[in-house]
């Protein structure tokens, strides 16, 4: 037992902050929002020269080949910097989907224009799915970068099937939404020609367990920022002829965000690791992680805003970008609640 | 990062399991599952001479002074299974884990051979006399004096709140040596024998009824010199190092409690039908979350005691098993209804769980106030301006 990172991990994490904190900047990702939501020289140069983006994809595969911790490890640091990239659809859901769940053609195929980002996939939920023999028909509103997608993985929670974006039949419309840096679109399916996934079972548990896992680290990452900028400001901004920052019922507050986050880091670490480990308490531990690090960074946004004053409601302060990520993140995949009641039918049982 | 535990890990856990079941099924079978730290006072001194008598007291200590300088994972191991086993609580929590630390890093070595192996073989219990009527959160107020006179100190003033004083050997004082000094200059740190005419402990009765905490005056109370630990002067720097103890491998022993508790609840529930009321679920789910991230908590903490981050970060666990502690509290409560308020002895004495609803309103008042925790965590996690306090 040693919940540390270790030397190597810890490279990672300097490595990949440096990076989104050096790149990801406010002005880019601003200039990305304003488009489809993607910061497409960030997605390059992510891929391909830092090379983290298949980080617990198989070596085989062509990926790196390490666990969930260092995924996670690289979730954190996106977050922390709001980066506009299509990460969660990509790489945390399709690509894993097609790792664990795809033929060995269908893995050749996919996987290494996935990893390069060349390929720009998105995750297509549409649980009245119509099926017939190979076409599919259905419609989905919450499709996260979809207007940017060339691949979807389409599901409706039991089968997967791959598409395509251009084959005939698929109509994908841009929806005006909160978080402008992870933009969801409309995806309309009409009888439209799709490839099964081999092992939709193995393939969506792994997407499920990835995307939870970097969902969650985002937000330890967003929530983490929220605090530290928070904190900055509260050193520099004078009232009352001192800086606010010394005022107590400020400084509690950011004392309890501060308590809430390393809850939060305590949960994503504990998920990443009982799941690479797969421990007992893996789905209970990614129950918890999931609902307590999306809402403590929702909360740690909030604050954010109101600790500082009139500036924070600008749409020139970034506070807004954490805060929408936040919201996007804590609606993503299921909220806190049903989280949590995930649990408690753990623990007590289904209710009647 | 590494969640799980060797193969010898899991072969001491076994030992340590089946050494304790052992205890609790056999020779000790009458303290097992005594929660109050009130309950069954002298068979619990004979069960702290039991662990010492089979090297279970302090097993973090170097062999010398009776541990076995066990691995952080054994400690870990130790105090889940000492938990699990339904063993009480030691008496002698404060001697082993606030004042034979601090011996350990601020005493001579003449200190550490005259207390350290009574304390681990439970023959000397310590208490802890910090507070004073006029020095709580502000401990740097106390007011307690100490003189020097023919190679003795010589105490008066008084202090409050000292729990289990009554059933203690030993208590360690803050008191100001310099007369006339102000503030954290001047204390000095004392371990006082509690046995003598000059030392008078009364006992306050507390919300559940229970009379845990004293006060404890001192008048011409007498130790010899050398049980100031330290330099004369020194108080204020090694009571500060002492509550740095607080957040030790205990937390985990701590924990297993909580898991009782919790366990318990949900029974309860279970039985009722509370467990069908949606927002009760809720509130078990999170009280659930909030345990199990207090033991990742306390590992991350345990794993890496020399990382900076990670000092900011142990600041924030004792604010949050307290809080955490007293909401659970208040769950228990309202999975019982109004059953919770009735109890089923003549004396106003209380079950598991209403005494959990009323003790743990204690538990973000001691050790330090959640206001106080939120101040630390700003100040010395966060770095922002200091309270006004003490200047000289
Ligand atoms: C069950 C129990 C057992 C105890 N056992 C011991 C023991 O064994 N030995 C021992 O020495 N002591 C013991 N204590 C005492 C305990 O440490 C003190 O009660 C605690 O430190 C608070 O001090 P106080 O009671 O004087 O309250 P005060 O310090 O007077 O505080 C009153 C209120 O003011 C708030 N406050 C004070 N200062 C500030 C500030 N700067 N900013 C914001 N708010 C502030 C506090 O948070 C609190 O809400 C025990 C207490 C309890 C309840």
């Amino acid at each position: 037992m040693e919940f540390a990172f270790s030397d190597e991990q810890q490279m990672i994490a300097e490595t990949a902050q440096a990076f989104f904190t050096q790149n990801a900047t406010s002005t880019r990702t601003r200039a990305a929002m304003a488009g489809d939501g993607i910061d497409r020289d960030l997605w390059r140069y992510f891929c391909q020269d830092l090379g983290f983006a298949g980080i617990a994809i198989g070596e085989d595969l062509g990926g790196a080949g390490l666990g969930l911790v260092e995924l996670a490890i690289i979730a954190e640091a996106a977050g922390a910097q709001v980066a506009a990239l299509p990460m969660l659809g990509s790489l945390l859901q399709v690509a894993p989907a097609i790792a664990a769940g795809g033929s060995d053609a269908q893995q050749a195929e996919w996987l290494p224009a996935l990893l390069s980002g060349e390929t720009i996939a998105a995750y297509v939920e549409v649980s009245d799915l119509r099926v017939e023999g190979q076409l599919l028909t259905g419609t989905s509103r919450f499709v996260t970068h979809g207007a940017a997608a060339d691949l979807l993985l389409v599901t409706n929670g039991e089968g997967a099937w791959l598409v395509r974006a251009d084959t005939p039949g698929v109509t994908v419309t841009t929806q005006t939404s909160l978080d402008q840096t992870r933009p969801f679109a409309r995806v309309e399916l009409d009888q439209v020609a799709a490839e099964a996934l081999a092992d939709p079972a193995g393939g969506l548990a792994c997407a499920y367990r990835t995307a939870l896992v970097g969902i969650a680290a985002e937000a330890l990452g967003g929530a983490q920022s929220c605090l530290d900028r928070t904190v900055d400001y509260s050193k520099e901004r004078i009232q009352f002829g001192r800086p606010i920052g010394s005022f107590q019922a400020y400084k509690h507050r950011l004392a309890d965000m501060m308590i809430e986050i390393e809850q939060a880091r305590s949960a994503v670490y504990w998920a990443a690791c009982a799941l690479d480990e797969e421990a007992p308490d893996a789905p209970l531990a990614l129950h918890a992680a999931k609902s307590f690090a999306t809402d403590t960074y929702f909360r740690c946004a909030g604050d954010m805003i109101q600790l500082h004053g009139g500036i924070g409601f600008t749409w020139e302060h970034d506070a807004h970008l954490f805060f929408k990520r936040a919201r996007s993140l804590q609606t993503m995949l299921g909220n806190g609640d049903w989280h949590r009641e995930r649990i408690a039918s753990m623990i007590l049982g289904e209710a009647a | 990062m590494k969640l799980g535990f060797s193969r010898e890990d899991e072969l001491f856990r076994q030992e340590c399991a089946d050494w304790l079941n052992g205890q609790m099924a056999g020779e000790f079978r009458d303290i097992k599952g005594v929660t109050k730290l009130t309950g069954s006072p002298q068979r619990r001194k004979e069960w702290e001479q039991q662990l010492a008598a089979h090297r279970w007291s302090c097993i973090g200590w170097p062999e010398q002074w009776g541990g076995r300088n066990a691995t952080l994972s054994q400690q870990v191991i130790f105090a889940e299974e000492y938990a699990r086993a339904g063993v009480p609580g030691r008496v002698n929590h404060i001697g082993i884990e606030l004042a034979g630390p601090t011996i350990l890093t601020f005493g001579t070595e003449e200190q550490k051979q005259r207390f350290l192996p009574d304390i681990a073989a439970g023959k000397t219990i310590f208490c802890q006399g910090f507070s004073e009527p006029n020095a709580g959160s502000d401990l740097a107020g106390v007011r307690t004096k100490a003189r020097l006179e023919d190679g003795e100190w010589v105490v008066n003033g008084q202090k409050i709140w000292t729990s289990l004083a009554h059933i203690s050997d030993w208590i360690f004082v803050v008191t100001r040596t310099e007369e006339g000094s102000q503030g954290p200059k001047g204390l000095s740190f004392l371990m006082m024998p509690i046995d003598q005419p000059g030392i008078e402990i009364r006992g306050i009765r507390q919300i559940n009824g229970d009379a845990e905490f004293n006060e404890t005056f001192f008048t011409d109370a007498r130790c010899p010199a050398d049980s100031l630990i330290g330099a004369v002067g020194d108080g204020w720097k090694i009571a500060m190092g002492l509550l740095a103890f607080e957040r030790g491998v205990s937390t985990l022993g701590q924990q297993m409690g909580f898991r009782n508790e919790l366990d318990e609840i949900i029974a309860a529930a279970k039985a009722n039908g509370a467990a069908q009321n949606p927002l009760i679920r809720q509130r078990i789910a999170r009280a659930e979350i909030g345990l199990r991230l207090m033991r990742y908590g306390a590992l991350r903490m345990l794993s890496q005691t020399d990382n900076s981050r990670m000092d900011g970060a142990a600041l924030t666990y004792k604010i949050q098993w307290a809080t955490w502690r007293r909401s659970l509290g208040e769950l228990a409560m309202d999975v019982l209804g109004q059953e919770g308020e009735i109890s089923p002895y003549s004396e106003y004495e209380w079950d598991t769980l209403p005494n959990l609803f009323l003790f743990s309103r204690a538990d973000t008042i001691y050790g330090g106030t959640n206001q106080i925790q939120r101040n630390l965590i700003a100040e010395r996690g966060l770095g922002l301006p200091r309270e006004p306090r003490w200047t000289s």
